[in-house]
């Protein structure tokens, strides 16, 4: 957003992403959607403090495929912020910074963030 | 006018001493975060079929109303010092910028008191 027509410089739309570039972008796009996805946690909160009756509303809505859905990206969203963030405290502390170091551990950070989703669910449903 | 050179004052402890706050405490609920997401995510995955009783009676314990509530201020901490930058990085005007700020702040902030007080109405059976 720029209302003083200064000039920008160039957007996620102009530069490549390789990975390392895309799972930045994407620490910060799942910050957001957890920020919003808060919403979520007090709405439950506040429905089970309600009683009986609003803990089955809202169980009713989380049941529904929509609500799985939206659960399911709330939890892949939740392990992969944990997971690069781990990454980015590394970081902070001056460690892993080579470029080989950072390609291995974009790949974990993926690989652990998915396993962490899948396991959580496979455990829930089966 | 100092007798310092230029870098020795640059090397004292920042802008009033307060220039490092948001960075270090983005940092501190992070760490905090780390078992207390962990936790949650058991948590849920323990209550995901259970029934009212059963859910009542594990956020009621102690131990869990707490972990519930530090997640709670960790968590709405650490997402007002984020959006805060996202904000600062994405909009160039100030007015636009700072409005915007300050109303997720106040949202961040009245959705975490809301959340602690359901969670402590949960714990002391006040329903």
């Amino acid at each position: 957003m720029n209302g003083n027509n200064r000039p920008l410089s160039p957007h996620l739309q102009i530069y490549r992403l390789p990975l390392a570039a895309l799972l930045s972008i994407l620490h910060r796009a799942t910050g957001v959607f957890l920020s919003l996805g808060t919403l979520l946690l007090v709405w439950w909160l506040v429905s089970v403090a309600q009683g009986e009756s609003g803990f089955n509303n809202a169980n009713a809505i989380i049941g529904s495929w929509f609500g799985q859905l939206i659960l399911f990206g709330w939890s892949f969203a939740l392990f992969f912020h944990l997971s690069n963030g781990i990454r980015h405290l590394f970081w902070d502390a001056g460690y892993g910074f080579e470029i080989n170091t950072v390609a291995r551990s974009s790949v974990a950070v993926l690989a652990v963030s998915v396993t962490l989703t899948v396991s959580v669910w496979l455990i829930v449903y089966l | 006018m100092s007798l310092q050179t230029p870098l020795a004052r640059a090397r004292g402890l920042g802008s009033a001493k307060e220039g490092l706050h948001h960075w270090w405490m983005q940092r501190v609920t992070a760490v905090a975060l780390i078992p207390l997401t962990l936790w949650l995510v058991y948590a849920i995955a323990c209550i995901a079929d259970a029934d009212y009783k059963t859910v009542i009676d594990e956020l009621s314990s102690p131990l869990n109303s707490s972990l519930l509530i530090s997640l709670i201020i960790a968590a709405f901490y650490h997402a007002a010092l984020g959006m805060q930058v996202v904000f600062e990085d994405y909009i160039s005007t100030k007015s636009t910028r700072i409005v915007c700020i300050v109303v997720t702040n106040l949202l961040l902030f009245f959705l975490a008191i809301t959340a602690v007080l359901s969670v402590v109405r949960i714990a002391l059976g006040g329903h």
